[in-house]
């Protein structure tokens, strides 16, 4: 029951508190407007550039931007709470970890996902992109699963705050390198080998696959193992996250860091 | 005036190291520009148009000049708020926009380490080639673009003085500026309606002047159009900056924005 509260309520409250984006003098310009105009930039590029439609560039940037509420908020979430002085306190208690941490992790998966789907449809809407009505809600779940390999890739980043004093560097560069590596704007086979070898094992690779797809036409039982693949590699980085969390807290406590990053 | 210009001189050079010292604004500065540069590339390699590759990479370069400084000056004052130091910078008795002038073309000079690293990252990993047609122009038109970007800067920066979350609003600036000013796309693909602002715009001219002065045109008009939209906007921010001042002293709200 006491695992179960720090889940939901520690959570939220901790999200809420360490989350500054929130006030809508930061949410709008930074996850509202900023993901509009970042796919109008790259749907522009494609034009200039002849490569793909406008509905490449909206889909794959909509779901891409899901990694910046994903991976700052995550880092807000957890190495916020030295810049509070609070991470002693939080870390010396008896609360399990496991609801601890994760906790704060669903209220960021439920705004990224709202985060991308705000961009997919906006944005659609300013190209002048139709997507089938019958696609809506596998799209949906695409989102959500989206959101959901974001923050974990957002839960080493908070892993590394117990660390790393930079972790809005770390997080930018972990947005730049999803740009490069997903196929949000470059089809995976206009990149070198090594390179779609990388893009199969970050998230969102797959999910933009399904989402694309889905948006042609496909049904959401042919692009299930696209979706399962990407849940998997969300549950690998958010597992590798979580590893990282109980590793580096310990070695706070060995070398006694806590405080130094 | 001699006093005005070392008080411009050594405020750049001392921002300028502390820039360079920073993660955020040195490290990234330099690599986030090259992220873009690095899909516009891939994208401009694997597509059709008629753009070429030396085209997006002078354009990619002065990507980071323009992105060094919206996100930085939009949080200017705000830095000088939270070191504690705004009240002191304010009440100095030279002017405060010669203060505050130096560190935003110090934001946009770091821009320079971009330039220079976008054009290797495009040569090394692409095997963009860049023969100058002329290079002296180009010497140029890139302080010119640096110094109008640094100008445009500065107005945001004073602009953005009663905003808390400044920073949020020169981050929103950051790709509608790339995108309006012709940095990797033509202006003629974009809606007539927007071209109209990107003349009032300084990178746009300082892309463009870059772009002519390496690809061979006639950039001597585009940087002093570029030169002369800097110029007004330090005189337009130095109006704003005034009346922001004054309201400040009156109402004692320098310090509680």
């Amino acid at each position: 029951m006491t695992s179960l509260r720090v889940f939901f309520i520690g959570g939220l409250t901790s999200y809420r508190a360490l989350f500054y984006w929130l006030t809508p003098w930061v949410y709008v310009p930074s996850l509202l407007v900023a993901p509009i105009f970042q796919i109008l930039l790259f749907a522009y590029i494609g034009r200039s550039a002849g490569l793909e439609s406008d509905e490449f560039y909206v889909i794959g940037n909509a779901l891409q931007y899901a990694a910046i509420p994903c991976v700052f908020a995550m880092g807000f979430a957890i190495g916020g709470e030295r810049y509070q002085k609070t991470l002693g306190s939080i870390l010396v208690s008896p609360a399990r970890r496991l609801p601890l941490f994760l906790g704060r992790a669903v209220p960021v998966m439920l705004n990224g996902a709202f985060v991308a789907a705000f961009s997919l449809a906006v944005g659609g809407f300013l190209l002048g992109v139709d997507l089938p009505a019958s696609a809506l809600a596998p799209l949906a779940l695409v989102v959500l699963v989206c959101a959901i390999s974001c923050t974990g890739l957002g839960l080493i980043n908070g892993a590394l705050g117990l660390r790393v004093r930079e972790n809005a560097v770390l997080a930018n560069i972990m947005f730049g390198l999803l740009l490069i590596f997903t196929g949000a704007n470059v089809p995976l086979d206009q990149l070198p080998g090594w390179m779609r070898a990388i893009s199969e094992v970050v998230p969102l690779t797959h999910g933009i696959e399904a989402a694309r797809l889905l948006a042609d036409g496909a049904s959401l039982g042919s692009v299930d193992h696209l979706i399962g693949q990407e849940l998997l590699v969300g549950f690998a980085y958010g597992l590798v996250g979580y590893g990282l969390l109980r590793f580096l807290e310990w070695q706070s406590r060995v070398h006694a860091t806590l405080e130094t990053a | 005036m001699k006093a005005a210009a070392r008080l411009l001189a050594l405020g750049w050079v001392f921002h300028l190291k502390m820039l360079s010292r920073s993660a955020f604004d040195g490290l990234l500065g330099v690599m986030w520009p090259l992220f873009f540069a690095t899909v516009a590339f891939f994208m401009f390699r694997a597509g059709g148009g008629q753009q070429t590759l030396l085209y997006a990479s002078l354009g990619a370069a002065v990507m980071g000049i323009w992105s060094m400084t919206s996100t930085s000056a939009g949080s200017a004052l705000q830095r000088e708020r939270w070191h504690g130091t705004l009240e002191v910078l304010v009440a100095a008795p030279a002017n405060f926009a010669l203060v505050l002038l130096p560190l935003t073309i110090a934001m946009s000079t770091i821009g320079i380490y971009c330039l220079v690293a976008t054009l290797l990252w495009g040569r090394l990993v692409f095997g963009i080639e860049l023969e100058l047609v002329h290079p002296l122009l180009f010497a140029i038109s890139v302080p010119a673009a640096v110094l109008s970007i640094g100008a445009f800067g500065f107005l945001l920066a004073v602009s953005f003085v009663r905003y808390r979350f400044a920073w949020a609003l020169g981050n929103l600036f950051e790709y509608p500026v790339w995108l309006i000013c012709g940095f990797l796309v033509p202006l003629s693909l974009l809606p007539s309606w927007v071209q109209p602002i990107s003349w009032l715009l300084a990178p746009t001219w300082g892309v463009r002047a870059i772009r002519e002065s390496a690809l061979g045109g006639s950039p001597l008009p585009d940087v002093l159009i570029c030169l002369a939209l800097g110029v007004s906007y330090v005189l337009a921010g130095v109006l704003v900056l005034d009346t922001v001042l004054r309201a400040a002293r009156a109402k004692a709200s320098l310090s509680l924005t």
